[in-house]
């Protein structure tokens, strides 16, 4: 196993010099001057030619992209030309708060798809089946920007029960950085008052955002289940006396689990994507977010840079998925 | 009192097209002992006799129209479902057909066997050879210990390693043995096989066939063997039970049955099967359709 994930990893890095080329052409041979937007209406022809050339924006193209190449692998992730600040310490900064939303998100959904689909499939054409069909049509079928704006309406603008949008007010302290998620890090910091808080900014985003998932991971459970309660080996189970709770949760659970699996696995790459409408809406200082301004802005460096850790996350993710279907399924060779 | 004791057990089961009766009256006795063949047809109702002393057809779809299954003197169709499942395992067993299908792919055959023992052993500590205020490590490892004793019984060589092994790391021949000891850990008092041979080659027949009889023989217990293999009933049951569209034809000790039937039908099965004189194209039906069931 050690052997195969090493093997993924070396393949992982030509997926990666692959991606780079494209982002990189594709980013330059778009229209538009981000050296002039940047400098201003009122800068003179040579302000504008210095800060090209600051850039490295009047070299060849295959060189400019040399360049960035060789400046990847030391770290240097290019300059943005709109905040002036390297890209690699912007995502650093931006990181963790993307990271924070989508986990909350895929936690909300794995926790209560999972046993709804398991629960739905036992009892289905029950009240549960059909109440949580239809929120699942519901979920899927809504954008999540458009969602997002709904809960905002609902929880904070009426209900007044959550914060509308931000994930730290400013006039209070955070926890102290340790995994840069402010929940995990104020639970760490035994901080009671700031995980209220941070959770409370946290909750309308990552429903926004868990919505769809937890309604495709919920259907394809409760599909997946149906399928496997109509095995022989259930029915031996339940002939030999096991109660239908082991049955469930036990046998047929780790059956079930391998399609939804894959979903799961493509759920965070979709998720990740997704921060860019969700973050905008709810004003989560994200890569979302970061990524908006960049492209508005035609900053490349930033644009690629972010497009690469998004890349670099789902390239993992997806080891990490297949690594799993060897736990869920024995039958898998790793080769 | 009889083992088993069916009495005019009357099924219905509901569809789209409607409820029709499936079993019309069955009666069966069974003692410790002996081992009943059960044959007949595809759609006679061998297999639903069968689910139902387990009390494993869902109703709805199914319904019990009449009759009684007295296990030991208690009627199984009046018992509480909770009241059922320390039945099922503990006191009665069972075994299905393919082997492939019938073991849980993902766990280890271990797993699958020690939740059953320790499932029996909840129901009854003697089972694991533990008293009833045993501590939960107790149970464990004792339920270990008895499903490697049931892997050994059944003829698995190396049984202490082979535990930890995968249902797809044994022939389908081994993983029938590991369901016969799947079903036997709870040391049940009747056990039902649903075709158990069915889908084995015949030398892998003959030897399942082999150890059931010897568990009856070792552990006095009662078998319902559900087959349309007629040379397996003349192999190991003691007796034999035809039955046709839900009615059981003839019933009675296996000699009686297969030297004198009595009834036309059973003559016309007992003819119907094949020999080595059979010559090519000479194979014989029954006339007739098996069951018509909407009209």
């Amino acid at each position: 196993m050690v052997s195969f994930i090493l093997r993924r990893l070396l393949l992982m890095i030509a997926t990666l010099i692959g991606l780079t080329l494209l982002l990189f052409v594709v980013a330059r041979i778009l229209p538009g001057d981000p050296v002039g937007l940047a400098a201003g209406p009122n800068a003179t022809a040579a302000t504008i030619a210095q800060l090209r050339e600051q850039f490295g924006f009047d070299q060849p193209l295959p060189m400019q992209y040399w360049t960035y190449l060789t400046g990847l692998l030391q770290g240097d992730w290019g300059t943005s030309v709109f905040t002036r600040r390297p890209v690699f310490s912007d995502i650093l900064a931006y990181l963790p708060a993307t990271l924070e939303l989508v986990f909350a998100a895929l936690f909300l959904a794995i926790v209560i798809g999972i046993p709804l689909g398991l629960l739905t499939a036992v009892y289905r054409n029950g009240v549960l089946d059909y109440a949580t069909r239809t929120l699942a049509l519901g979920g899927i079928a809504m954008p999540r920007f458009f969602l997002g704006l709904l809960l905002q309406l609902a929880f904070a603008a009426w209900l007044g029960w959550l914060p509308l949008a931000g994930r730290f007010p400013f006039i209070e302290i955070p926890p102290e950085t340790v995994t840069g998620f402010y929940t995990v890090d104020a639970l760490i910091a035994g901080d009671m008052y700031a995980f209220r808080i941070a959770a409370a900014h946290l909750a309308l985003p990552a429903i926004a955002m868990a919505l769809s998932p937890l309604a495709t991971i919920m259907r394809m459970m409760r599909a997946s289940t149906i399928e496997i309660l109509q095995q022989d080996y259930v029915m031996t189970e339940r002939a030999l006396g096991l109660s239908n709770r082991l049955i469930l949760f036990k046998y047929v659970l780790k059956n079930a689990m391998t399609s939804t699996l894959t979903v799961i696995g493509l759920y965070v790459s979709w998720l990740l994507g997704g921060t860019v409408l969700v973050e905008t809406v709810f004003d989560w200082p994200g890569l979302g977010l970061y990524a908006t301004q960049a492209i508005l802005t035609q900053d490349f460096m930033p644009v690629i840079g972010v497009t690469l850790v998004i890349a670099i996350i789902y390239l993992l993710t997806m080891l990490v998925v297949d690594v799993l279907y060897g736990v869920f399924n024995p039958k898998v060779r790793y080769a | 009192m009889a083992l088993l004791d069916i009495t005019d057990l009357q099924l219905s089961m509901k569809s789209y097209e409607g409820e029709t009766q499936i079993l019309h009256g069955i009666n069966l006795k069974i003692e410790r002992g002996e081992i009943w063949g059960m044959v007949g047809e595809t759609g006679s109702g061998k297999s639903l006799t069968g689910l139902s002393v387990s009390r494993l057809i869902s109703t709805p779809p199914g319904r019990y129209l009449a009759g009684s299954i007295q296990f030991q003197g208690k009627d199984l169709l009046k018992t509480s479902d909770r009241e059922m499942r320390a039945l099922r395992g503990r006191h009665i067993g069972m075994i299905f057909q393919d082997p492939t299908t019938n073991l849980n792919p993902v766990f280890r055959i271990g797993t699958q066997l020690v939740d059953v023992a320790l499932h029996a052993g909840r129901t009854d500590p003697s089972v694991l050879g533990l008293s009833a205020g045993a501590s939960r490590r107790d149970f464990k490892a004792a339920a270990r210990k008895t499903a490697i004793e049931a892997l050994e019984s059944v003829g698995i060589p190396d049984a202490a390693s082979r535990i930890d092994d995968y249902p797809h790391q044994f022939s389908g021949g081994m993983r029938q043995r590991v369901l016969i000891a799947m079903a036997m850990i709870g040391k049940p008092d009747l056990l039902i096989a649903d075709e158990p041979t069915t889908a084995l080659d015949v030398s892998v027949q003959a030897q399942i066939l082999r150890l059931i009889h010897e568990l009856v023989a070792e552990r006095n217990i009662g078998v319902l063997l559900i087959t349309h293999n007629l040379g397996v009933v003349a192999q190991i049951c003691s007796h034999v039970a035809v039955m046709y569209r839900g009615r059981i034809l003839e019933a009675g000790p296996v000699l009686d049955v297969l030297k004198r039937p009595s009834h036309a039908y059973t003559q016309a099965l007992l003819e119907s099967v094949p020999t080595v004189h059979t010559r090519r194209g000479e194979l014989r039906g029954l006339s007739g359709l098996s069951p018509e069931m909407f009209v």
